[in-house]
């Protein structure tokens, strides 16, 4: 097994495929993860939690940014949480003035991930205590690791709330 | 206050005199002895900086906070560096710059303490990437901490790694993850599974590392741990092959698992709405279905659960329809029995009618991948399929529209024509082009009568005739010239929309070309289909001179109505001089196309009166070539006229096609490299031509332009099949493309008699599709005086052998000669 794994590194130098590597707008690699990034913005187009699974440099992060604001903040309820946008698609969901985005794959359930929203929402509810906006804002640290704690690697990682939950008691506690 | 000290920028502030300015910078020094302070609390920096009222002050006081951090992370030792870096992350999050930080980074994670580790590596994860080099700096850290005896900071260094893990960083780590892997701890198994994914990702070889220890993973019963598991195992088998392989064993346990999961009670750990661990139902059946695919008998085993799954889930909460339709894709996409394809369609058929549009957009999706296979199931539900165009999201329409055009067919044509043209006048500018394509071809396969089809072309001609592609045109104009019972209702028909509009351009064009080759129809007042508009001469010139002048129409649209005013001159009696004044007066017009065409006019007028007829004689029937290749090949006036730009651009772009091409006319033009003829020479040689072989209906493309054409298309190998009697029949053959063949059939006549009624008659095997154009004639005259053509079409989708028995009648002097050929090989093929 030893010897196999170091010719083929010799040889994947050259062979492994291009998308893996390089972080660029060329989110298309279907072999990739299926999360690309996770926001949290606000109706004005604040930014309140960024969670990055792929590589991108800073002025590309900013485009996202912006680009994910303005499709998703003209739509209303009368369209479907799914937005095709470049080739990739973004789930969306609205919690009062907050828009929480997940950017996935074009393979991916739909469903999955709008549930998985919810479910983070939930555990933040009960984190926070009926949390709002500002305890997002003041409290973002927390509200990475509790991104953390859920999801990893472009993937969902914990699903259960009470699990997620009696460990950030214990992180906190710490 | 030492400002060298505090890195303090002055700011605009301080240049204002007078009591205000004491105030206010006495507010502001206190503001910055609070910055100063190492143990301000995050809160008050973020209470600051919202209550800065404009940009400007939030980036006065964004710089003043970063000079302080800057300041604080000189110092060696400080209790509260932990805080000045989440100060910084939330100025990064903000969108300010923060490189400065990184060191600082480094140095937090190394630190002892939970909290300034677990800072730390929040600042690594949103401030560290890959093409920072500070980041190699913390593999040492992080592999420190791997072993680390506090399972919280063994998560954190995991967390990192997967976040930002470069390749070099998960080759020099990855066996410490998969001794993680195996360790007892549930929580950083967990981690350590979803790191490992991230490493495959990364460092694509080093999956065969982690395969032992995946398989062992299975059997875990920590749900979280097995969601990661499935997740690593599915990575890896969409990876290599070879994996694959080696995990469809483990198909039954992932069956095991999922009936575990389907069957028991309540479990309040992960259920969902009622649904237990809906994320792990998910994976599972999304790995289920890549080992599944091209496999029987890991079909096979799953066959049950997934009918299982899809009966027994509830559907009517969100979390149910995701299992349902993650079921559905798993039953679509592995090979399953017909009975459970059945369900799953009807399953989607569900969704279809479900009132949450999310999920009827994710049915519409589905079924557009299986419309191909499944076309009967899927016609059941057409219409909901059809009402969904009127839905208001916009990608909802899209999907309603691509599925409604795919279940198009011959039974329902009519019917889903009038809906899709009621959508075409709804629909939002971006699908316009689309549905204009998508009905014309439909029109084009289904339609019932020719009639229908005339008028559904130019009802979409007349609702979004700006949106359809340029072939739009020539094809209308050949369908037209072929459909020669209908051209009195056609030109009526186009002569009343030219008068209420002139804005859209290939309608306009379309008419313009019907009211000059049909303009004596137009004229007689009579018609069977539609009622007659009784028009005068003047009437029509007045209405191709408003095209003519009108500022909306495009050069191409005057070119055309040139054109037609010019034909009319031979069609019509009294108004000849108007013409001529017309022509004349776009002699000297700055488009240098249109001044040409009328200089080429008016020297018809002149010099050439006496061909004037015979050039501007009706059109000969244009052959369409086979296959969808675009028509009007033959036709040279009406294509160089509303193509003229086209061709140029052909002209250059053509040296790279194949000489092997379809008889292109536009090729052929190209190919030669030649300047374009100006077209009275043109016009002159098919005139000779014409006038040599008046009943030539329009055959043979090589005939025409032979004259014209010094190189000549590189013609297909011809063969000679049969040759008796002095009747040589000879074949040649291309392919049109992957299914369809195109013979041509020629004959010729060496003996010292005419042949009479010479007919050509020809079978294929089964599976071929055969149609055999109109001959080019149906006599031969004696001694070769001409060859007769005739076209054959063949589709062959099964790809067998092609062979073709060939049956040649004709009457020799009074009797009648039949005989039959077999013809086993095609050259070319």
């Amino acid at each position: 097994m030893a010897d196999v794994l170091l010719s083929d590194s010799q040889k994947a130098e050259s062979l492994s495929p291009p998308s893996a590597v390089t972080g660029g707008l060329d989110m298309n690699s279907s072999l990739g993860q299926s999360i690309r990034f996770i926001l949290i913005q606000n109706r004005a187009g604040k930014t309140r939690l960024a969670k990055w699974y792929m590589q991108f440099d800073d002025d590309e992060k900013q485009k996202l940014i912006e680009e994910v604001h303005a499709v998703v903040t003209v739509r209303d309820a009368k369209h479907t949480n799914f937005v095709e946008f470049r080739n990739f698609k973004i789930i969306y969901r609205r919690y009062a003035g907050l828009y929480f985005c997940i950017c996935v794959d074009v393979t991916d359930n739909n469903l999955a991930y709008l549930e998985a929203i919810h479910n983070f929402v939930e555990v933040l509810n009960e984190y926070f205590h009926n949390v709002c906006e500002l305890d997002l804002v003041f409290n973002f640290y927390k509200v990475y690791t509790v991104v953390d704690e859920m999801f990893l690697a472009g993937e969902i990682r914990e699903t259960s709330q009470t699990k997620v939950l009696k460990q950030l008691l214990m992180l906190q506690s710490l | 206050m030492d400002r060298r000290y505090l890195g303090f920028q002055p700011t605009e502030c301080e240049c204002w005199r007078g009591s205000v300015k004491q105030r206010f910078i006495f507010s502001k020094y206190k503001h910055y002895y609070r910055a100063m302070s190492p143990s301000v609390p995050l809160q008050e920096m973020i209470r600051a900086i919202r209550s800065a009222r404009t940009q400007c002050e939030e980036r006065g006081v964004i710089q003043r906070e970063c000079a302080a951090i800057r300041a604080q992370f000189r110092q060696t030792d400080n209790g509260g560096r932990s805080h000045n870096l989440a100060k910084l992350l939330y100025v990064h999050m903000l969108g300010y710059p923060a490189h400065f930080g990184q060191m600082e980074c480094v140095r937090m994670i190394a630190s002892p303490r939970y909290s300034e580790k677990r800072v730390g590596y929040l600042g690594a994860m949103m401030l560290l990437d890959e093409k920072q080099d500070a980041s190699l700096l913390i593999t040492n850290s992080i592999k420190n901490d791997l072993s680390h005896s506090n399972q919280y900071v063994q998560s954190l260094a995991l967390c990192t790694l997967a976040c930002m893990g470069s390749a070099e960083m998960c080759r020099d780590l990855a066996p410490e993850i998969d001794r993680l892997l195996r360790s007892s701890n549930s929580y950083i198994k967990k981690k350590a599974a979803l790191c490992a994914v991230h490493i495959v990702r990364k460092v694509h070889e080093l999956g065969e590392l982690f395969v032992p220890s995946a398989r062992s993973l299975l059997s875990e019963k920590n749900h979280g741990v097995l969601h990661g598991a499935v997740v690593l195992i599915t990575e890896l088998c969409e990876r290599s092959p070879e994996t694959l392989e080696r995990f469809r064993k483990t198909v039954p346990d992932l069956v095991q698992i999922m009936k575990g999961l389907v069957i028991s009670g309540y479990s309040p750990d992960h259920d969902v709405a009622g649904v237990s661990d809906p994320f792990l139902q998910v994976r599972i059946l999304r790995l289920l279905r890549i080992l599944g695919r091209n496999n029987e008998a890991a079909s096979d085993a799953m066959n049950d659960l997934l009918a299982q799954v899809a009966t027994n889930t509830d559907s009517t909460k969100t979390v149910g329809n995701a299992v349902l339709y993650e079921t559905v894709l798993t039953v679509l996409d592995i090979k399953s029995e017909s009975g459970l394809r059945v369900l799953a369609v009807n399953i989607l058929g569900r969704f279809l009618l479900n009132n949450d549009r999310n999920i009827r957009y994710i049915a519409m999706t589905s079924l557009q991948k299986i419309v191909s296979t499944d076309h009967n199931a899927v016609q059941r539900h057409r219409g909901t399929i059809v009402d969904c165009l009127k839905d208001q999201d916009a990608s909802v329409k899209r999907r309603a529209l691509e599925l409604s055009l795919a279940l198009v067919s011959a039974s329902n044509i009519r019917s889903m024509m009038k809906e899709l043209l009621i959508f075409l006048s709804s629909c939002p500018p971006e699908l316009r082009a689309q549905a204009a394509s998508g009905i014309f071809n439909a029109a084009e396969r289904y339609a019932p009568s020719k009639r229908w089809h005339i008028d559904t072309i130019l009802h979409v001609l007349t609702t979004a005739g700006g949106d359809v592609r340029d072939e739009t045109v020539p094809n209308l104009i050949q369908l037209i010239t072929n459909t020669s019972e209908l051209h009195c209702y056609t030109v009526h028909k186009l002569y009343r929309e030219l008068l209420t509009d002139i804005s859209q351009q290939p309608l306009v064009q379309v008419a313009c070309w019907c009211i000059g080759e049909y303009g004596d129809l137009l004229l007689k007042g009579e018609c069977q289909e539609t009622e007659a508009v009784q028009v005068t001469e003047d009437d029509v010139l007045d209405a191709l001179e408003i095209v003519l002048q009108s500022h909306m129409s495009t050069p191409t649209t005057r070119g055309f109505a040139l054109t037609a005013t010019m034909k009319l001159s031979t069609r019509i009696t009294d108004n000849v001089d108007r013409i001529r004044s017309i022509v004349s007066i776009y002699g000297s017009c700055i488009d240098v196309e249109l001044q040409q065409r009328a200089v080429e006019y008016n020297a018809l007028f002149k010099k050439y009166d006496h061909m004037r007829a015979a050039v501007l004689e009706r059109m000969p029937v244009i052959q369409k070539n086979s296959l969808g290749q675009t028509n009007g090949e033959l036709s040279e006036e009406p294509i160089k006229e509303s193509q003229p730009g086209k061709v140029k651009q052909e002209e250059t772009a053509l040296p790279q096609q194949p000489a092997g091409q379809v008889c292109d006319l536009l090729d052929l033009l190209g190919g030669s490299q030649e300047p374009l003829q100006p077209s009275p020479s043109v016009g002159g040689s098919a005139s000779t031509q014409l006038t040599a072989a008046p009943t030539s209906a329009g055959g043979d493309l090589l005939d025409l332009l032979g004259g014209f054409e010094p190189t000549p298309l590189v013609p297909a190998p011809t063969v000679t099949v049969y040759e008796k009697n002095g009747v040589t029949l000879t074949l040649s053959c291309e392919q049109q493309s992957e299914s369809g063949l195109t013979v041509t059939l020629t004959a010729s006549n060496s003996t010292d008699s005419d042949l009479s009624s010479f007919t050509l008659q020809a079978a294929v095997p089964k599976s071929v599709q055969l149609q055999m154009r109109a001959p080019s004639r149906d006599s031969l005259p004696a001694h070769g005086g001409a060859k007769l053509t005739q076209l054959v079409v063949l589709n062959n989708p099964n790809k067998v052998n092609l062979k073709m028995r060939i049956r040649v009648s004709y009457t020799c002097q009074g009797s009648v000669v039949q005989d039959t050929v077999q013809v086993d090989s095609f050259p070319g093929l």
